[in-house]
C-alpha cells in the first residue's frame, strides 16, 4: 500500500470499526463454543415462534438502518430520521420480545442450557440496548440539523455495529432456538 | 460553567491539579448510586429484596466506572459531543496534565510509566512478604488464609504491570515517533484506555474489604465461584482492564498501519514497532476471552448460571479453556516488545545492522500465528481428553521456533560487534540469558510425562519468573535506561545504573535459579508452608530476593535524582538512527518541527554508503501528502 503522512480521517475510522468488529467476534466466539461445550446440540423447550418473530423484527431493523444511512448519503434528512426512529423502535420490540422471552422461559438460568440461553441472548441484547441508546443520541442529534451527505461517519459507524449485531443474532438464534440432538 | 472550571485547572493553585481526580471519584460515586439503585427498583418489582452483594454491585460499578470516566474529563474533550455540543479541547499545559484526561500520546506514555512502576514496586514488596513468610519452614507470619490472598494480589498485580507496561508507556511515548507521527490514531480512545486503569487499582484494593480473593491470578473455578465476595471485584477489574488492553491494541494497530511517515515502508520499521503490532492483535482478540472467563465467574455468582457448577452439568475445565486461549498468547503480550526492545538496544549498540532483520519479524509474526494454538499444555494434568496431550505437546514445542528466530536474531547481532556496554546494554545482554534459561526450562513444562512430575511445584515459579521478570523486567529497564534521555530530557548516573544492574542481576538469577531446584525437591508453588528440608534453599532465595528487592532503591534513587539533578541529555547521546532521535529531548508538542521522510534502513550502522535513514524537508514543502 501506498504510505500517507496524512491519511483521509474516514479510512482510519473504518479501519478502527473493522479492528473493533474483529475484537467483538471472538467474544461472541467465546460464548457460542461454550454453549457446545457444556450442552452439546440440546436445547430444551424454547418459544420457536417467539424467537423467529424477534429474529425477523432484527433483521427487519437491519434494513430500515441501511435506509436511514442511505438517506442521510443523498442528503435526504428525513428519510434519515424516519428510517432511524422505525430502527430504534424495531430494536426496543426486539428487547421487548427478549424480555417476554426470559419472563416466560421453561428452564431455569442454572439449568445447563438456561446458563448458555441467558448468557447469550443477554449478552447480545446488551449491545442491542447499547446500539438503541446511541441511535436515539444520533437521533437527537440528526433533529438539531447535524449529519449530511458530506459528514455522517457516526451514523456509518453506528449503522455497521447494528449489522454486527443482526449477523451475530443469525448465529446465535439457530443454535438456540434451530438445533437438536 | 464548564470553560469556568478549565481556567481554573490552567490559573489556579497547585491543589487545581486534583480537580479532575476528584469530580471523577464523585461522579463514580453517584454512578454507584444509580446502578444500584436501578437494580432494586427492578428486584423489589419483582418481589425480592433491595440490595443483593453480587448484582447490585455490579451494576452499580458499571455506572460508576462510566461516572468516573466522564468526570475525569472525558465529558468535555468527548461526551459534548454526543449531545451537539463543542467539545473542550484546552486543558492545563504544566505538570497538571498529568493528572488529567489527555490526548497527547507522550503525555499519556509518561502517566503509564509512572503508574505501573509504582504498581509494580507495590507487588514487589508483596513478593517480600512472601519471602518474610518463608524465613520458617512453618511460616507463622501469615496464615494461611492471608497468605493466599497475598499470593494472588502479587500474582494478578505483577501480570497487570506485565501487560500494560511495556505497550501503555514505551508503545505510547514512543511508537508514534518511531513511526514519524503526530500522534495515534485515536487520540481520545488512548487517553479512555489509560483512565480505565485507576478503577481497576481500586477495585484491586477495595476488594481486600470483601474478604479479597484467594484463587491467585488464574482465578479458577469452582474456587472462584465460593470463595469471598471480593472475587467479584476482581472479576470487574480484569474486565475493566481488558477493555482497556483492547482498546490500546486497536489504537496501536491503526496507527502503524495508517500513520507511518512518507518512505516508512513495512520493511523500514523499526523493529520494536513490529513487535508491537504482533502484541497489539493479541491483546485486540484474545483479550475478550478474559473478560468473557470473567463474565462467566460473574453470572455464576451472581446470576444463578452454571457453567462451572458440575452438579448442574457445568465444567470447571471450560474455565480453563477460555481462561488460558487469552493467557498462553498474554505471555506474547508480555515478552514479544521486550524481545523487541531487546533487539532494538542490541542493534544500537553493537554499532551493526539488525541481523537478519525479515528473519525476526518473520519470528513476532509466527508467534502471532501460533499464539492461540497451544493453550492446554497448562492443563496437562486437569484432565483434558489424553488425545488432546499430544498434539499440544507438539504444537508447543513448534511455536520455539519463531521465538527461537528472534533469538537467533540477537545473537547474530552482537557477534562480532563492537558492544557498547552502557546501562541498556548490559540489560539487554542480561534479557538474553535470562531468556535463554527460560525458554529452555518451559520444554519440561510443554512436556507431559515433566510436566506431570513438576506441574504446581516451584519450578513453574522459577520457570515464569526467568521469562516474564528475566524477559520482560530486565529488557523494561533496557528501555526505561535507554529512552530515559529522550523523555526527560537528562542523562541518568551512569555509575549508579552499572549497580543496579549489577546488584538486580545477581540477585535474580539469586534467587530464582536456586528455585528449580527447590521445585524438583518437591516444594509447591501457592503453599503458605514447606518442608522443613528445604530451610536451607529457601533461606538463599529469601536472602537473594531481599537483595533483588534492594537493587530497585538504587533504580529508584537514579531515576528521581536524575530527573531532577541529571546532565541535560542531547538529542541523541546514543548516535542511533532511528527517528525518535532525530528530534529534541524531550519531543515537542507533534514531535517533528518539520515531518520526517523516511529513506533508509533504521540498523544500517556501519554499512559503507548507506543512506540515511530519515531527511526532514522545509514544513509544507513536498505537495505528496495530499492523495
Ligand atoms: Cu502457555
Amino acid at each position: 500500500m501506498t504510505v500517507h503522512a496524512e491519511p483521509r480521517r474516514e479510512t482510519v475510522n473504518r479501519l478502527g470499526l473493522w479492528l473493533f468488529f474483529c475484537s467483538e467476534f471472538f467474544l461472541f466466539a467465546a460464548l457460542f463454543a461454550a454453549r457446545f461445550y457444556l450442552a452439546g446440540p440440546y436445547h430444551a423447550k424454547v418459544n420457536q415462534p417467539l424467537g423467529l418473530a424477534i429474529t425477523l423484527v432484527l433483521l427487519v431493523s437491519g434494513f430500515t438502518a441501511y435506509r436511514a444511512e442511505a438517506g442521510i448519503r443523498r442528503g435526504d434528512r428525513s428519510a434519515f430520521l424516519r428510517n432511524l426512529l422505525v430502527t430504534i423502535l424495531l430494536g426496543l420490540v426486539f428487547l421487548a420480545g427478549v424480555g417476554v422471552e426470559w419472563a416466560t422461559a421453561e428452564f431455569a438460568p442454572s439449568s445447563i442450557f438456561g446458563t448458555a440461553f441467558f448468557t447469550m441472548t443477554g449478552v447480545h441484547a446488551s449491545h442491542v440496548l447499547s446500539g438503541v441508546v446511541a441511535f436515539a443520541l444520533a437521533y437527537r442529534l440528526g433533529l438539531r440539523g447535524h449529519f449530511s451527505a458530506e459528514r455522517h461517519w457516526g451514523v456509518e459507524a453506528l449503522v455497521k455495529y447494528w449489522y454486527l449485531i443482526d449477523v451475530v443474532w443469525v448465529f446465535f438464534f439457530p443454535v438456540l432456538y434451530l438445533v437438536r440432538a | 460553567m464548564v470553560t469556568r472550571a478549565v481556567e481554573q485547572q490552567s490559573h489556579g493553585g497547585p491543589w487545581t491539579a486534583f480537580l479532575p481526580l476528584v469530580r471523577g471519584l464523585v461522579w463514580a460515586m453517584i454512578g454507584f448510586a444509580v446502578g444500584a439503585a436501578l437494580t432494586a427498583v427492578v428486584r423489589i418489582a419483582g418481589g425480592r429484596s433491595a440490595w443483593t452483594f453480587g448484582l447490585s454491585f455490579s451494576v452499580g460499578y458499571v455506572f460508576a466506572l462510566l461516572g468516573w470516566l466522564l468526570g475525569v474529563g472525558m465529558w468535555e474533550r468527548w461526551g459534548r459531543e454526543w449531545f451537539g455540543r463543542p467539545t473542550v479541547e484546552e486543558g492545563p499545559t504544566d505538570w497538571r496534565r498529568y493528572l488529567a484526561f489527555t490526548t497527547d500520546h507522550k503525555v499519556i506514555g509518561i502517566q503509564y510509566l509512572a503508574t505501573f512502576v509504582v504498581v509494580f514496586l507495590l507487588a514487589g514488596l508483596l513478593a517480600m512478604l512472601i519471602r518474610i513468610q518463608y524465613l520458617t519452614p512453618g511460616g507463622t507470619v501469615l496464615d494461611n488464609a492471608t497468605y493466599n490472598r497475598v499470593m494472588s494480589m502479587h500474582g494478578i498485580l505483577m501480570i497487570a504491570v506485565a501487560v500494560a507496561i511495556f505497550v501503555g508507556s514505551f508503545g505510547n511515548y514512543l511508537l508514534p515517533i518511531m513511526i514519524g507521527a503526530r500522534d495515534v490514531a485515536f487520540p481520545r480512545l488512548n487517553a479512555l484506555s489509560y483512565w480505565l486503569v485507576p478503577p481497576v487499582a481500586i477495585l484491586l484494593f477495595v476488594s481486600q474489604a470483601f474478604g479479597g480473593w484467594d484463587s491467585g491470578w488464574t482465578a479458577y473455578a469452582p474456587l472462584s465461584v465460593r470463595n469471598a465476595p471480593g472475587q467479584i471485584l476482581f472479576c470487574l477489574a480484569i474486565i475493566t482492564f481488558g477493555l482497556s488492553s483492547i482498546v490500546g491494541g486497536l489504537n496501536f494497530l491503526v496507527t502503524i498501519i495508517t500513520m507511518r511517515a512518507h518512505g516508512m515502508t513495512w520493511g523500514r520499521l523499526p523493529i520494536f514497532v513490529w513487535s508491537i503490532f504482533a502484541t497489539s492483535w493479541i491483546a485486540l482478540l484474545f483479550t475478550q476471552f478474559f473478560a468473557a472467563a470473567m463474565l462467566m465467574v460473574l453470572l455464576d455468582r451472581i446470576a444463578g448460571t452454571s457453567f462451572f457448577a458440575a452438579s448442574n452439568g457445568g465444567s470447571a475445565i471450560l474455565y480453563q479453556h477460555v481462561f488460558w486461549f487469552y493467557s498462553h498468547p498474554a505471555v506474547y503480550i508480555f515478552i514479544m516488545p521486550a524481545l523487541g526492545v531487546t533487539l532494538e538496544v542490541l542493534s544500537h549498540f553493537s554499532r551493526k545492522p539488525l541481523f537478519a532483520y525479515r528473519w525476526a519479524v518473520g519470528g513476532f509474526l509466527g508467534i502471532l500465528a501460533m499464539s492461540a494454538l497451544v493453550w492446554v499444555h497448562h492443563m496437562f494434568v486437569t484432565g483434558v481428553p489424553y488425545k488432546l496431550e499430544a498434539p499440544f505437546l507438539i504444537t508447543t514445542e513448534i511455536i520455539s521456533i519463531p521465538t527461537g528466530l528472534i533469538f537467533l536474531t540477537a545473537l547474530g547481532t552482537i557477534w562480532q560487534g563492537r558492544l557498547w556496554l552502557r546501562v541498556p546494554m548490559l540489560f539487554a545482554l542480561a534479557e538474553v540469558f535470562n531468556f535463554l534459561i527460560g525458554g529452555i526450562t518451559g520444554i519440561f513444562l510443554a512436556d507431559v510425562p515433566t510436566d506431570a512430575m513438576l506441574h504446581n511445584s516451584y519450578w513453574v515459579v522459577a520457570h515464569f519468573h526467568y521469562t516474564i521478570m528475566g524477559g520482560e523486567i530486565f529488557a523494561l529497564m533496557a528501555a526505561i535506561y535507554y529512552w530515559f534521555p529522550k523523555m526527560t530530557g537528562r542523562m541518568y548516573s551512569e555509575r549508579v545504573g552499572r549497580l543496579h544492574f549489577a546488584l538486580m542481576f545477581i540477585a535474580f538469577n539469586g534467587t530464582f535459579l536456586p528455585m528449580f531446584w527447590a521445585g524438583v525437591h518437591g516444594m509447591n508453588r501457592r503453599i503458605a508452608t514447606y518442608v522443613p528440608s528445604l530451610q536451607g534453599v529457601n533461606d538463599l532465595i529469601s536472602a537473594m530476593g531481599f537483595l533483588l528487592g534492594i537493587s530497585f532503591l538504587f533504580f529508584v534513587a537514579n531515576m528521581a535524582y536524575s530527573l531532577v539533578r541529571g546532565r541535560k541529555a542531547v538529542a541523541n547521546p546514543w548516535g542511533a538512527r532511528t527517528l525518535e532521535w532525530q528530534t529534541s529531548s524531550p519531543p515537542p508538542v507533534e514531535n517533528f518541527l518539520v515531518p520526517p521522510v523516511v529513506t533508509g534502513h533504521p540498523y544500517d550502522y556501519g554499512v559503507p554508503g548507506a543512506a540515511p535513514y530519515a531527511a526532514f524537508a522545509p514544513a509544507g514543502g513536498s505537495g505528496e501528502a495530499s492523495s
